[in-house]
């Protein structure tokens, strides 16, 4: 630490008053003074309008709603955990968390190779070329993302028309009449909802794994390639291990945006509900706020799981 | 002196890796080539990226006249003429605007706060800050809602403004963090010694070395508050704001046309920010917009 300011020392002229100037001086000097101040409305705000906010949803989920009246009233209940374990509630649950493993998955698959190849082999024009790429449909808004989506998957769509004119109709519905996936149509099956939640998530799996794959010193390539390795062998044995921190940070992100949405299983997809819809419902048109508040316990425990899975493989040096 | 030593170490990594640089070019083998393969996967995954949002764009000049489909700018003026939606951008721009300054002041506070000093629950005090984009949108939406109707607060312009304040503060705070610790504290300590005091370092010193950072976080702050629908609905009440005005259009397919203009200036609205962030912070060590 250096000696506070000299005070006769005036060669820098100051625009303050002597108070100002003083004040200025001591909270230079009594830094827990300073950090004091700097950190209290910060910590107001989110201790008290964030936090609380979640502490009263968490406190709400043990109230009573009684079905007859659709009353809810503030005697404490474990009833509403008890429910998610109900058959439909349930069902509710594994349904939202298929879908988010379906689609962090497929998100690794196809991001991987952009990643990849923008690292590896990009030079450094290409690289920013692809970073941008990746980065705008990331911040472009949500819903004209989705309301593009709906367009397209229509049955007027430019979807349909293009499998139309390859002549594939037969190969979609043959797609469409399986069971898990299919539906009526493209815009109504859950194929549909997957590839808009793919979509809609994947510049966020692309990121993390570049910037692990970035970390990576080439020359660790090259002595395996020089010690016989096959590119096979190199990618399994040296550049996967290295680089699975990333995908696992990647995937906490498509993970928990896809088990908290509620827009896109109403837009697009079968009429089933998510946890996101279920608790939308539960607390609009129901007024069910108790049951709704359960429900959100229930992403949250799964993402806390699921970080403290990715903290054993390191994802958060990746991050 | 410990400063020095790094930059030493840092001019001595730089130099392996110039050297590496050119044995790599010396050795360069066919493997340095890019699989045909791979380089289609990664361009094909570009287009299904991009797709949608080049969709939207042609559409917003597309019209159709019987069988005839034309380029035109018609849509344009309807969109402008229709009264909710310039209300639903003004509210929009509006909002962003105030959640972004609030943002600014305390995503600031807790940076210079943080960045430096070690103490009990500082990490506590960073997973707080982080906690609104890490939880799903929904249940910060829906736990605000829960709060304000236990205060009885009536929903409106101010509650859409605290919920995105609340989100938006972890983008300042990321980028000026970042910066704060690349900027050496002997600065400061010069600033000081050469006889200025606290504010004068503060305007002199500090704030032109933050300058980028800050700027580049509240465009990207201001990005995400313009176009943040989920948990926007939960603490709107009454009030439109653009992404919901988008989605009640999804409602209402005969009115398609303006739709497709008004996504296409939201599109624009939030991409023109991300890109001058973007190059505001490009080349230093955490780029702005890789985490939303």
């Amino acid at each position: 630490m250096s000696s506070p300011a000299n005070p006769t020392k005036t060669s820098m002229t100051s625009a303050y008053s002597p108070f100002a100037r003083s004040l200025g001086n001591t909270l230079y000097r009594k830094n827990n003074l300073l950090l004091f101040l700097l950190l209290t409305p910060p910590l107001l705000w989110f201790g008290v309008v964030y936090l609380g906010s979640l502490f009263s949803l968490l406190w709400q989920s043990f109230y009573t709603f009684d079905s007859f009246s659709m009353a809810v009233s503030p005697d404490l209940t474990l009833e509403n955990y008890r429910s998610l374990f109900d058959a439909t509630n349930f069902d509710i649950i594994l349904r939202t968390v298929s879908m988010a493993i379906a689609v962090t998955l497929a998100c690794a698959c196809i991001g991987f190779p952009i990643a990849y190849y923008m690292t590896r082999y990009g030079n450094l024009r290409e690289k920013g070329f692809f970073y941008i790429a990746v980065m705008l449909p990331m911040w472009a808004s949500y819903i004209v993302k989705t309301y593009a989506w709906t367009v397209i998957l229509s049955q007027e769509g430019i979807l349909y028309w293009g499998i139309n004119h390859l002549g594939l109709t037969f190969a979609l519905n043959h797609v469409l009449h399986i069971p898990a996936i299919g539906g009526n149509t493209l815009a109504t099956s859950n194929l549909g909802r997957f590839i808009v939640f793919t979509y809609i998530w994947l510049p966020f799996m692309i990121l993390p794994i570049q910037a692990a794959l970035e970390r990576v010193p080439t020359n660790l390539l090259q002595a395996s390639s020089d010690l016989g390795a096959k590119p096979a062998q190199t990618f399994r044995r040296v550049l996967l291990p290295l680089v699975f921190p990333g995908v696992i940070a990647g995937s906490i992100f498509t993970f928990s945006l896809t088990l908290g949405d509620y827009i896109i299983p109403q837009l697009i997809g079968p009429s089933g509900l998510y946890i996101g819809t279920m608790v939308y419902t539960m607390q609009g048109s129901v007024g069910n706020m108790p049951l709704a508040a359960a429900f959100t316990v229930v992403p949250i425990v799964l993402i806390f799981i699921y970080l403290a899975f990715a903290k054993r493989a390191g994802a958060f040096d990746a991050l | 002196m410990l400063y020095k030593i790094k930059k030493l170490d840092k001019l001595m990594l730089y130099k392996i890796k110039q050297s590496d640089k050119k044995l790599r070019i010396k050795s360069k083998s066919l493997s340095e080539k890019s699989p045909l393969w791979l380089k289609t996967l990664a361009y094909g995954g570009l287009i299904f990226l991009h797709f949608p949002i080049v969709f939207i764009l042609i559409n917003a000049f597309v019209a159709h006249d019987g069988n005839n489909t034309y380029l035109t700018l018609k849509w344009f003026s309807a969109a402008f003429a229709r009264d909710d939606v310039i209300s639903a951008i003004i509210l929009s721009l509006k909002v962003a605007t105030v959640a972004t300054l609030l943002a600014l002041v305390m995503g600031t506070m807790a940076a210079a706060a943080l960045y430096r000093r070690n103490f009990f629950g500082k990490e506590a005090i960073t997973t707080m800050l982080i906690l609104p984009i890490a939880l799903p949108g929904i249940i910060t939406g829906i736990a605000l809602l829960s709060a304000m109707s236990m205060l009885d607060i009536e929903p409106g312009f101010w509650t859409i403004v605290v919920s995105h304040a609340t989100f938006c503060v972890v983008m300042i705070y990321n980028n000026v963090v970042a910066r704060f610790r690349r900027m050496p504290h002997s600065l400061v300590e010069a600033s000081m010694d050469l006889g200025a005091d606290g504010f004068t370092t503060f305007k002199r010193i500090v704030l032109p070395q933050l300058a980028t950072a800050l700027l580049a976080g509240a465009l990207l702050a201001f990005a995400l508050s313009f176009d943040e629908l989920i948990v926007t609905i939960f603490t709107a009440g009454h009030e439109i704001t653009l992404p919901i005005w988008l989605l009640n259009q999804l409602a209402r397919p005969r009115d398609a046309a303006i739709t497709n203009v008004v996504a296409m200036m939201v599109m624009l609205i939030t991409a023109l920010p991300i890109i001058a962030a973007y190059y505001l912070t490009r080349g230093t060590e955490s780029i702005a917009g890789s985490s939303k």
